[in-house]
């Protein structure tokens, strides 16, 4: 659909299927070189040394905090047992769609990464939590999970040596705080999806209360390819904190929307103009939401168009990468009917534990409301930037604090459009 | 019911967790229900929690968390239509104010028979493909993708139609 490579040569390692069709057939997938990584480490390596691998491959979480996934591994509490994964198929944030795609087009390769966590952390268990909606999704993995007993790629005693896995997939049920990886182990238990207090974390107190390695669906997706060409040559890829390939879900008002595998470090513009084709009906950009409805706004002038998307050079203008679910507001786009629309997705998905993200976006909604209504002086807006932040570095997830980024950003950098629509000019 | 109707379905879901955690197959236990009747009683609830060793509180809590589980009959279609801020960035909100207006009925409703609930729901990852919508029925969900008015009609219309001459819901093609 989209999509020709950023940089010379640039491959796609994550979504291959839109190079070689009908990845979704395991013998073509493994006519593809699939699973000989899986089938390498457990007859002849030791897990930790598979650890070792994606630790200085320099992989982070995809999921959104970045945080190093060899890192995450080695921290499992060996003295427990047994031990769980749990790839985090909930992929709910507005602007995320990525894990999706892989799933739909490219599931051997996530399967297969997921595989090679469990065998470097030992566990024989392991569990795909999707979200609701991907019922089709799931129902098409628990056949290609069939299709790998069939090839004894999965079950007892692999490749004779004693080491067994069995992957099973958990449908959720519609809820965003779901992708939080204590609340989706809540969730997954059979309880409401709430987060739990941490520590412990999961490595030490996960499912059940065992030991746990959660990973995002994209992470494990770059695994297999890690242990087949090796951590050098993932190093080559992307920046020196930010290895490796991402893929940047594109949407809003820009002109070719969709999934965009791409090198970490690739700029907004090039994404943005090159990839995406710019904005519709000759418009102008007027802001970047770089991960998903979660995210601050950033305004969208020179500097920011040429700040790399990478872990580190996005926090420089006041955001984060998270998932990287870049949305592109233009100059059409009113900024408080923007945080209206936010304000409601975090009032509706808020798990009601705590009392600053369960009340506060409560008052967001009811503030913001009233702005996009016409019906609100400028006063208004400053009780809602006291409320953002009162909110602010107080509640016991990421949710809540994700809740107050457009607004607060919204009211610092677009000033302009919260007079207009306070002072009776407009009534959008 | 459950047991009766769905043995085989029962004993697979509880296969996939550990004998001393069954209720993480609560979920699944409720899905098994709403597939066959769209949506779930007091009834299946104490059944679900008598197969897990629960409490019916604790069933109905989970019931009432998640938002694609329904405690009350609705249509026998649910149209859930993705009105987020990447959808409504591509008309979404419009598609939806429309498509009810051309129905006859507000968000949230159900059509006079019965058979279509049209209601907003959040994201749906698809973003790049709005206005989108999925249609919940006892098969399941399917996403449908870069609508307009028009394709949505008829996609209502198609479905009234089958009901009316079948008699009933007959396995449809994937639409995607």
């Amino acid at each position: 659909m989209n999509n020709e490579s950023a940089g010379a040569g640039f491959k796609h390692i994550l979504l291959r299927h839109r190079d070689h069709p009908d990845l979704d057939n395991l013998e073509i997938y493994r006519q593809k070189g699939g699973y000989r990584a899986f089938e390498n480490v457990v007859t002849s390596m030791q897990p930790e040394e598979v650890t070792e691998i994606v630790k200085a491959s320099g992989l982070r979480g995809r999921g959104g905090a970045g945080f190093p996934t060899g890192l995450k591994w080695s921290f499992i509490d060996n003295n427990a047992w047994p031990h769980y994964v749990v790839a985090n198929a909930d992929e709910s944030e507005p602007g995320t769609f990525k894990d999706r795609e892989i799933m739909e087009g490219n599931p051997f390769q996530f399967l297969e990464g997921l595989a090679i966590c469990a065998y470097a952390i030992q566990a024989n268990t392991s569990y795909i939590y999707l979200r609701g909606e991907f019922w089709k999704i799931a129902e098409n993995l628990d056949r290609q999970i069939e299709a790998l007993k069939m090839a004894s790629l999965l079950g007892e005693n692999l490749f004779k040596t004693g080491f067994s896995l069995n992957i099973y997939t958990h449908l959720g049920a519609g809820a965003y705080i779901c992708g939080e990886e204590t609340a989706l182990l809540e969730s997954m238990e059979g309880k409401l999806g709430q987060p739990r207090l941490r520590p412990p974390f999961p490595p030490s107190f996960g499912l059940f209360g065992k030991p746990t390695v959660i990973n995002n669906v994209e992470t494990l997706a770059n695994v297999p390819l890690i242990i087949e060409h090796g951590a050098d040559w993932y190093r080559g890829i992307g920046t020196k904190m930010s290895p490796g390939p991402k893929i940047f879900s594109l949407s809003g008002r820009v002109n070719r929307p969709g999934n965009y595998e791409l090198p970490l470090g690739t700029t907004f513009r090039e994404l943005i103009f090159e990839h995406g084709g710019g904005i519709p009906d000759g418009g102008s950009i007027k802001a970047i939401m770089a991960a998903g409805a979660s995210s601050a706004l950033i305004p969208a002038d020179d500097r920011a168009l040429d700040t790399p998307m990478d872990y580190e050079s996005v926090p420089s203008l006041g955001a984060q990468l998270g998932s990287a679910s870049v949305i592109i507001i233009d100059d059409t786009v009113d900024i408080p009917w923007l945080i209206n629309k936010t304000n409601h997705f975090f009032k509706h998905e808020s798990c009601g534990k705590c009392t600053p993200c369960r009340e506060g976006t409560y008052w967001m909604t009811k503030i913001s409301e009233r702005i996009v209504s016409g019906n609100a002086t400028f006063q208004d807006v400053d009780l809602l930037h006291e409320v953002a932040s009162q909110i602010q570095g107080k509640c016991l997830c990421a949710l809540g604090e994700f809740a107050v980024e457009s607004v607060l950003s919204g009211i610092n950098h677009f000033s302009p459009d919260f007079q207009a629509a306070t002072n009776g000019t407009k009534s959008t | 019911m459950l047991v009766e109707k769905y043995a085989q379905e029962v004993s697979q879901i509880l296969a996939k967790y550990p004998p001393e955690e069954r209720r993480a197959a609560v979920m699944p236990l409720l899905y098994l229900v709403q597939r066959d009747q769209m949506f779930i009683d007091r009834k299946s609830m104490d059944e679900v929690a008598s197969i897990l060793g629960i409490s019916t509180t604790d069933v109905a809590s989970v019931v009432g968390f998640y938002t694609l589980f329904h405690d009350k009959k609705g249509g026998k279609f649910y149209i859930q239509v993705c009105t987020d801020l990447p959808c409504a960035l591509r008309g979404a909100d419009k598609f939806m104010e429309q498509l009810c207006e051309r129905l006859g009925i507000e968000p949230g409703q159900t059509t006079p028979d019965g058979l279509f609930t049209v209601e907003p729901v959040m994201c749906l990852a698809a973003c790049d493909r709005a206005p989108m919508f999925q249609l919940q029925s006892a098969e399941g969900l399917e996403y449908h993708e870069n609508q307009t008015v028009e394709n949505a009609l008829s996609l209502i219309e198609g479905l009234r139609a089958q009901i009316a001459h079948k008699g009933g819901l007959k396995r449809r093609q994937d639409h995607e």
